[in-house]
């Protein structure tokens, strides 16, 4: 144990994920904790499908590698993607769900037939956007997280900016509407931010990944109080957990992948939660439920 | 045509209806999504079956996906179930565990053996008909086609057998419930075969294109149609329809075929959102627009009706007064009095309006209602 905090604080490679992780953790737990109040919570999923055309098309165009060419154009294939699922749903009778099925599925094939061409061009093997599938925390460099720190502090400031209204979209939107204020645009601006959230997210964990570090932090943080404020909190503090265990679980043997083990721990933090949170845990309830069975019975008994 | 190029569309129109038939009461039960977490989840079964096995070929692996995909629904109902998780978390909290543990046993104990997790995300139907399958050294054709052309029978006969049931389930589950239909039976059964679709169509193109297959066709039958029969035939036509128009695609752009068919079932849904006759975006706009435009000229006729034979009626029956009175443009107005003209509501002289005899019933009809 004490080694594992030593490499933590002191080997580079490690130092560089653990810290990666952490800014993923916090971002995606915050903002996630708004796509599942509002029961979007494969809105994340669909983002991070819809992002895989972006970013390979970003390569195409641009021929570079640079994280930042890459992120921004998963944000916007995300993007584009979100707000098609949006206007189908709009205006047409097809459902939520089939909407972001579709548009999850079919922008994923856009991105494998533009990743088929990018192996057929010469000058660049297809290592570096692959990793994007399934993430490849090992590859980030200090340079990676300084852009996801850069990018998901402009989410976060927003989010704090815009506080009160996103907090009135998330429970009462219509109520929002009465007294003015443009719930389809703050609908937009949430939904960018969750787009910036996921592809902060991509290069660490992948495509298929992504979405569970939307859902995980912020359905543990939901158990544990009632308060918006405190569940971002906590959310945020969750996913950092979940990044940083991961992080750390995978530097201690060869061929442990980052990505799933900080989804695994992700999912531990929600089972704990979902079991022993003070009020809603499961656990509790149980004892709570015999306790009352045991005191009616006893109770049944004397009072005849 | 060569012969492996009409093997590999032939596998790909099957697989393509094979997933648009249990896809449509996905569609319809607002349950699209569980296609994705099914298909995601079956790969810990296929890595768990091959790993007791150890043989990629074996039908244990089919069988042991087919349950991991209806386990996964059970857990996601579990979640569900304890009022704690809502279905849409409780779906994207199940899925990427299995999935992650299934990826995390492949990298650590199968990482040299021809079970890697690109084939499983992109699938290859590119390869399909080289497996092929041999009966006492005859070739009677590609493996694939044999598995998917079961399981397109499979779910042909089990939803024909239960289609009273499950359109009932699907369309008011509390009725069924109270006529002792057990729809949490029909829901199993429904989701064993999403499970064995998914867990046959993967191999040969993926699990993101299973959700495709899935899902696309199914809803832009929904775009066209009311009726349930119609939606599920309609369905497999259009996924048969992407697929060999996928693998014509990909021929061309020498890509991806599931990409490919992946994109062609997207542009067919496109096509249906935007020219659907009835449910189109098109035809709702026109439809929009119709009705304002008759509105407009129900107005004009009620006005003209309000003020005949009162004393100011030279005054309101006046083109110029309209402005004024019922706050319309000179051009919107122009519009208004040529098409209720058009139409046999009003005569027009000058800037004189009456109304003829049909006008008057319009009103009348507009007022009384």
């Amino acid at each position: 144990m004490p080694d594992l905090l030593h490499d933590l604080l002191f080997d580079y490679t490690l130092r560089t994920v653990a810290l990666g992780a952490a800014i993923l953790g916090i971002v995606s737990g915050t903002l996630g904790s708004y796509a599942v109040l509002r029961r979007q919570s494969l809105l994340g999923d669909a983002i991070s499908h819809a992002a895989l055309p972006g970013i390979a098309l970003a390569f195409l165009l641009t021929g570079s590698k640079a994280p930042l060419v890459l992120v921004l154009g998963a944000a916007v294939a995300g993007w584009i993607g979100t707000l098609l699922v949006m206007g189908v749903v709009r205006s047409t009778r097809v459902k939520f769900d089939s909407a972001l099925g579709i548009i999850l599925s079919v922008f994923f094939g856009i991105g494998l037939v533009l990743l088929t061409f990018i192996q057929k061009r010469e000058d660049a093997t297809q290592a570096g956007l692959d990793k994007f599938l399934f993430g490849q925390a090992a590859t980030i460099l200090a340079q990676d997280v300084v852009t996801m720190a850069a990018l998901g502090g402009v989410a976060l400031f927003l989010m704090l900016l815009f506080w009160k209204e996103l907090k009135l979209l998330s429970f009462d939107p219509e109520f929002g509407s009465t007294l003015g204020f443009p719930i389809r645009a703050l609908d937009i601006l949430l939904t960018t931010l969750l787009v910036i959230a996921i592809v902060v997210g991509l290069q660490m964990v992948g495509v298929v990944l992504m979405s569970a570090l939307v859902v995980a932090p912020a359905v543990a943080a939901r158990q544990w109080t009632d308060r918006l404020g405190l569940m971002i909190a906590l959310a945020g503090g969750f996913g950092a957990l979940a990044g940083v265990s991961g992080a750390v679980i995978s530097s201690t043997a060869a061929r442990l992948p980052t990505g799933p083990l900080i989804v695994l721990c992700a999912s531990a933090l929600v089972l704990i939660s979902l079991c022993f949170a003070p009020n809603r845990g499961i656990v509790w309830n149980a004892l709570r439920q015999r306790r009352n069975r045991r005191r009616l019975h006893v109770e049944g008994e004397v009072i005849p | 045509m060569s012969a492996p190029q009409i093997e590999i569309q032939l596998i790909a129109v099957v697989i393509a209806a094979a997933c648009a038939l249990p896809g449509t009461f996905l569609v319809l039960r607002r349950m699209a999504l569980m296609s994705d977490a099914i298909s995601h989840a079956i790969l810990i079964g296929i890595v768990l079956a091959f790993f007791i096995t150890e043989d990629l070929a074996s039908p244990l692996l089919i069988v042991g996906a087919t349950l991991t995909g209806v386990v996964t629904v059970s857990l996601v109902e579990l979640l569900n179930r304890t009022g704690r998780v809502r279905e849409d978390a409780a779906i994207g909290l199940v899925f990427p565990v299995l999935f992650s543990a299934a990826v995390l046993l492949i990298a650590r104990y199968a990482g040299n053996v021809h079970l890697d997790t690109d084939a499983v995300l992109l699938g290859e139907l590119a390869f399909a008909p080289f497996d092929r399958f041999i009966v006492a050294g005859w070739d009677l054709g590609p493996r694939a086609l044999y598995l998917m052309g079961g399981i397109l029978a499979l779910n042909v006969v089990i939803i024909g057998l239960l289609y009273k049931e499950l359109k009932l389930v699907t369309f008011d589950a509390g009725l069924a419930a109270a006529l002792g239909f057990a729809p949490a039976v029909v829901h199993y059964i429904l989701m064993s075969l999403v499970s064995v679709t998914a867990v046959g169509a993967f191999e040969a193109v993926g699990s993101i294109l299973v959700v495709a297959l899935m899902i696309a066709p199914p809803a832009t039958a929904y775009l066209l149609t009311d009726r349930l029969p119609v939606m599920l035939g309609l369905g497999a036509l259009t996924g048969a329809v992407a697929a060999a128009g996928g693998y014509w695609l990909a021929h061309w752009l020498d890509a991806s075929i599931a990409g490919s068919m992946a994109m062609v079932a997207g542009l067919l849904f496109g096509a249906a959102c935007l020219f659907a006759p009835q449910r189109g975006v098109i035809a709702a706009a026109r439809r929009r627009a119709a009705q304002r435009w008759e509105f407009a000229q129900t107005m004009l006729a009620i006005h003209l009706f309000n003020h005949r034979d009162t004393p100011d009626a030279a005054t309101e029956s006046r083109v110029d007064h309209l402005q004024e009175h019922l706050r319309w443009d000179p051009d919107f107005a122009a519009q208004v009095i040529h098409r209720a003209e058009r139409r046999g509501l009003i005569h027009h002289h000058g800037q004189a309006l009456t109304l003829t005899g049909e006008g008057m019933r319009v009103a009348r009809e507009a007022l009384v209602g």
